[in-house]
């Protein structure tokens, strides 16, 4: 739901009872005493009873160190020094450890993202949930055993009994972010904090989770929600705390600040948003870049035709998959063919075979007219370079022995540029492209950040001279603002090169920005297909439907963008 | 997905509350470890700029003397001055180490890369014949290939080479194995690049590159082993200077002349420790390079 | 009824693993230099006539071709008759168990105190003060490198000759199992608890335990109830590891301590050329292998349910 369809939100009134958490001045430092790093610093929020606050930043913006501060869990190294830290009017500053033990999960309930990692994959649901109880609690194991039963019903677990007595690993990814909801409330805390509750899961299963903490909110207990993604935080929260390198630059109840933001950081990263709101503008501050390379000139016809098809993996069981099945589709020069679906729909081994990698037990792969089992070795060698990729995990795809420069080198060898001052000259002009400069080849991937290594990886791709890039979902890895810079590069490189994207990705705003026809995919079929704004705008298959339902809606219309 | 931005969060918070060790970081042990391996490297290639004396030289009159005085670490059961026998005896502890190290990890190498790139088949009669060997200890496979053989140094060298064959193999095979799944030779395929090119440009050197780092740990086990044949009687043989023969003789004085089992042991444990925290030290800057 | 069937899939490659190590043993039985007949009678010494030569190779069936008599000696070894010994006259199987008890009586008591020692050392020292953590680690892997011989002699050195605390060796009585226990113990403890260490280590910073922590729980409480079970699962597979060093460190011990055992019997038949005994020891030890490796994958699958589900 949006934000405007919600009927929790608190008005931002005085709070009648001292606040729940109360933070004044807090600065925490990393690191030995004479080199410290600042991770957090002058941050300063109150929490009430009722209220549920979000905490929005991208990496680095100690956002998840400040939430683990208020269980003084801040890590080892750390010190925190604050003018005021209090929980429910009690001063934790100092608190000793054996106090804050007592604190820790009967009332204070934390909970992590990923469950399959934060649940103890080893002990069973039931006594991971009633953990709490045992620490904090005299009950008997029989009542304990009730208790449990009982969180995991409130939390919207069927069949309680069976999934007490079953690992982790056996429940689906919405039902174990449940699980572990219930052990964070099992003790009756008055505050809950959640740090990125929601990643890590499929669009739909996030939505129920987003229904559940709303759905947790009472008039006594506070929550704390520790976020990137905004659209989420619209969903839940009555005030939003915006934070940055350490600092908060904004805070406000939900409306004010995601309607009207105030400073240019939160302005960027709500521009940087990608939606349907964003289709056609840019979604970054920086301005696009100018690619002057004379290029060749693009076919008219379909530059890829995919027909019927299908691919069955065999398991280590003996079991047969259809992962793929008759999927059916064809890229035109200069446009971008999105593949949507959640995990397991089978959009990247489709994406493989477009690429040459995977052969189709059934169908074919046409690339200019011919499919790549008509050709001879030599020209698939050849057909290879016309289809490039660029991956999720873009320091994978690089030779782990390889600086920046030789990963170029080794793509324009490929193909027959010389060695030499011509090698040296293309690859710095590609770097410029991506927004890198020349002291970049000599550095290895594995110092760069997330961004700088896709945009080598996009550097290395267009160094090809490819007419497809193969795109599998290369931004989803990335902070909002990196993602905006990388999705605006790769806008700007398809309106002046005329190169055609197959875009996977299961972000359904990604892929709405990008794309100009889309393929949804659920079980290895394409349940729909179409141009990207009529079907999502009007979407016809029940799943699309309900895909596009779970999406926490953000509005970003009122948005003013760039370019 | 953006469990990603998380973990890369996470990592940023560890590296700054644990800074990362530096080129100039170096430990104090590392240190008088290299220094060590300095000095073993001249008794390797010059012994007698260290100990001009012949190793072999006997002098019963002058049996059993401790350790001080004219002789820096004593004299042996026939008057044999222990400082010039140990330096004479690093050679061949050295050697045989050394060329068993290099016999193991040569055939496991060719055994490793048939059996990673070569037909499914072929791998698997290989990874059988590895997977029995796994279940015999090392020094037995030796102690088989030397009842077959005889004793001797030359036999134990190949024995102990032998017999680490299987370990380095199916070291080598796993990197193989890792390194044409990986997405960085998928990339690669996309390029356009010939089958052969791949392998010799991708697979092969990072297939390769871990299996320098153990060698350098394995010599130094294989020095060990090698003592310990020599110990048991089955490698070099008195009155050789060799570490290990010469502690099996000193076993027979322990009581009355214990610097002849000191000495030798020391000197051989000093190599072997030396050696492990070197190779250990590279590893662990080999492991950072490739990160995670 | 999974685990039934990995059960009995594991028994099937065991199975192939002793079968291939009786094939090599026969294949090397059959490389000796020399005449097997002229062995059994003694050696080239004995020079035995030509008539008593061929009445023992009619009665080893050393004449039949190479085939029938392959199948004979899997025959034989299926039913555990590994072969006569060359030198003791006895059959092998008799000769390994007159001396399996007193090896594995070491192994056993050397193996649980390794265990033992490393378990604590790593469940104290992991994610502590980075100059406890190098100090220990620096011990271990000084013990790792340090050969087993030589440690022996150390204690050998200290103990019984300074100390006289305990015999220089022999087979009487629980206090002669000591040092060469301890030898054995502490020539494997160094890696174990290095690698129990690095993996308490690494669980020790994953998500779950974090949530531990956030319930209110203590941290030693955390180690041992959440982080151990966890740490203990790479470590089951170090028992290969384990198997294989107690094996071959037991040829070396108990020739330093002078005890009886699987390793002098070895070592004797390796002097000798005792081709029969050597992989008669040989067959045995793989069988050992393959007994407890599927041992531990049946704990393996006890201690984590996403092997034998998932």
């Amino acid at each position: 739901m949006s934000l405007a369809e919600r009927t929790d939100v608190r008005p931002d009134t005085h709070h009648v009872a001292p606040p729940l958490v109360e933070v004044a001045n807090l600065t925490v430092r990393f690191g030995p005493r004479h080199r410290p790093t600042t991770v957090v610093e002058g941050v300063s929020f109150t929490v009430g009873r009722g209220e549920a606050v979000a905490l929005v930043g991208e990496s680095g913006s100690g956002k998840s160190v400040t939430a683990r501060t208020l269980v003084g869990l801040t890590g080892a190294g750390a010190t925190v020094t604050a003018d005021r830290l209090r929980f429910d009017g009690e001063d934790v500053l100092r608190l000793p450890e054996r106090r804050w033990r007592r604190i820790r999960g009967a009332r204070i309930g934390f909970v992590l993202q990923d469950a399959l990692a934060s649940l103890d994959a080893l002990r069973r649901v039931g006594q991971e949930v009633g953990e709490p109880l045992k620490l904090h609690t005299d009950l008997t194991a029989r009542e304990r055993e009730r208790k449990v039963l009982e969180l995991l019903t409130l939390v919207g677990i069927p069949e309680p009994e069976l999934r007490a007595r079953q690992y982790p690993h056996e429940l689906s990814g919405g039902l174990r972010q449940r699980a572990l909801i219930a052990s964070a409330l099992a003790a009756g805390p008055s505050f809950l904090i959640a740090d990125e509750p929601t990643t890590a899961l499929d669009t739909t299963v996030q939505a129920q989770i987003l229904d559940l903490l709303r759905s947790l909110k009472t008039r006594d207990t506070g929550m704390l929600v520790v976020s990137h993604d905004l659209s989420v935080v619209a969903q839940i929260a009555d005030r939003v705390l915006v934070m940055r390198h350490g600092r908060i630059v904004e805070q406000g109840s939900v409306d004010a600040v995601l309607g009207d933001p105030q400073h240019p950081y939160t302005k960027n990263l709500l521009a940087a948003v990608p939606s349907a709101a964003s289709k056609g503008s840019r979604l970054s501050p920086t301005p696009p870049v100018r690619l002057t390379h004379p290029t060749r000139p693009r076919p008219d016809g379909p530059i890829v035709e995919a027909d019927g098809l299908t691919k069955v993996f065999t398991g280590p069981d003996h079991r047969r998959r259809t992962v793929v099945s008759a999927v059916s589709f064809t890229l035109h020069a200069g446009q971008t063919l999105g593949i949507v679906g959640e995990s397991g729909s089978g959009k990247t081994t489709t994406a493989r075979m477009v690429l040459g990698v995977e052969t189709p037990d059934e169908g074919a792969v046409r690339l200019l007219g011919r499919s790549w089992t008509e050709l001879d070795r030599v020209g698939r060698r050849r057909t290879h370079r016309r289809v490039q990729a660029i991956y999720q995990d873009p320091l994978s795809s690089f030779d782990p022995r390889f600086t920046v420069g030789r990963v170029i080198d080794e793509a324009l060898g490929a193909i027959g540029v010389r060695r030499g001052r011509e090698r040296r000259h293309r690859a710095v002009e590609l770097l410029e492209w991506v927004r890198l400069g020349e002291d970049y080849l000599d550095r290895r991937p594995i110092e760069l950040s997330g961004g700088e290594r896709q945009r080598v990886a996009i550097a290395r791709a267009l160094a090809a001279e490819p007419d497809v890039i193969v795109c599998d979902e290369p931004v989803s890895a990335l902070d909002v603002s990196v993602q905006a810079q990388v999705l605006d590069l790769l806008v700007d490189i398809q309106r002046q090169l005329g190169i055609a994207y197959l875009f996977i990705s299961h972000d359904l705003g990604v892929v709405h920005h990008i794309a100009d026809h889309v393929l949804v995919m659920k079980d290895g079929v394409v349940v729909e297909s179409g141009d990207v704004d009529t079907l999502f705008r009007e979407p016809r298959h029940p799943y699309t439907k309900a895909l596009l339902e779970a999406i926490p809606r953000l509005d970003t219309a009122g948005v003013r963008r760039h370019g | 997905m953006t469990a990603e931005i998380r973990a890369s969060e996470t990592r940023a918070l560890r590296s700054v509350a644990r800074p990362r060790v530096t080129l100039w970081d170096l430990r104090p042990g590392l240190l008088l470890a290299i220094g060590y391996l300095v000095l073993l490297a001249v008794a390797f290639v010059a012994p007698d700029l260290l100990a001009p004396g012949d190793p072999l030289a006997v002098d019963p009159q002058r049996s059993f003397q401790p350790p001080g005085g004219e002789h820096l670490l004593g004299t042996d059961d026939s008057g044999r001055d222990v400082y010039t026998r140990i330096v004479h005896g690093a050679r061949l502890s050295l050697l045989t180490g050394l060329a068993a190290t290099a016999i193991a990890t040569t055939g496991g190498t060719v055994v490793g890369l048939i059996a990673g790139l070569g037909h499914r088949v072929l791998e698997g009669v290989i990874m059988r014949l590895l997977d029995i060997t796994l279940a015999v200890p090392e020094l037995l496979l030796a102690l088989v290939v030397i009842t077959l053989l005889g004793g001797g140094t030359s036999n134990a060298i190949w024995a102990l080479g032998v017999g680490g064959i299987p370990y380095y193999a199916r070291m080598v095979r796993a990197q193989v194995h890792l390194a044409r799944r990986s997405t960085y030779v998928e990339a690669a395929t996309t390029l356009g690049l010939t089958r052969l090119t791949i392998i010799l440009r991708h697979v092969l050197p990072n297939s390769i590159r871990p299996l320098v780092v153990l060698a350098t740990i394995g010599v130094g086990s294989m020095i060990g082993a090698g003592a310990s044949l020599s110990f048991l009687g089955l490698g070099a043989e008195p009155p050789s200077p060799e570490w290990g023969a010469a502690l099996s003789i000193g076993r027979n004085f322990i009581a009355n002349a214990p610097w002849l089992v000191i000495v030798p042991a020391a000197a051989l444990t000093l190599t072997v420790v030396s050696i492990t925290v070197v190779g250990r030290e590279l590893r662990r800057r080999s492991e950072g390079r490739t990160g995670r | 009824m999974r685990l039934l069937k990995r059960i009995g899939f594991r028994l099937l490659v065991g199975i192939g693993v002793l079968w291939g190590a009786a094939t090599l043993a026969f294949a090397a039985l059959h490389l000796t230099a020399g005449d097997p007949a002229l062995a059994i009678l003694g050696g080239p010494d004995a020079r035995p006539t030509q008539e008593v030569l061929e009445q023992v190779r009619r009665e080893y069936g050393l004449d039949d071709p190479v085939i029938v008599q392959y199948l004979h000696y899997l025959g034989r070894v299926a039913t555990g008759d590994l072969g006569q010994s060359y030198v003791l006259r006895v059959p092998v199987l008799d000769a390994i168990g007159e001396q399996i008890w007193s090896t594995a009586q070491l192994a056993l008591i050397a193996a649980t105190t390794a265990i033992l020692l490393a378990l604590t050392i790593a469940l104290l020292t992991a994610r502590r003060r980075p100059w406890l953590r190098s100090l220990v680690s620096g011990v271990e892997v000084v013990l790792a490198a340090t050969p087993t011989f030589v440690i022996g002699f150390a204690l050998l050195i200290v103990f019984s000759f300074t100390l006289r605390l305990f015999p220089i060796g022999g087979n009487s009585g629980p206090s002669s199992v000591v040092l060469p226990a301890l030898t054995l113990a502490l020539s494997v403890v160094g890696t174990l608890s290095q690698v129990l260490r690095n993996e308490l280590e690494e669980v020790l910073e994953q998500p779950f335990i974090l949530t531990a922590r956030t319930r209110g729980m203590r941290d030693a409480s955390v180690r041992v109830l959440h982080a151990l079970r966890h740490a203990v699962i790479p470590t089951v597979t170090m028992s290969g590891f384990l198997v294989a060093a107690l094996l071959g460190g037991s040829v070396i011990t108990e020739t330093l301590f002078a005890r009886q055992g699987l390793g002098t019997l070895l070592l004797n038949a390796v002097y000798a050329k005792d081709v029969p005994v050597v992989l008669g020891v040989v067959i045995l030890s793989a069988g050992v292998y393959v007994v407890i490796n599927l041992a531990v994958d049946i704990a393996y699958s006890l201690i984590d349910p996403r092997v034998v589900t998932a």
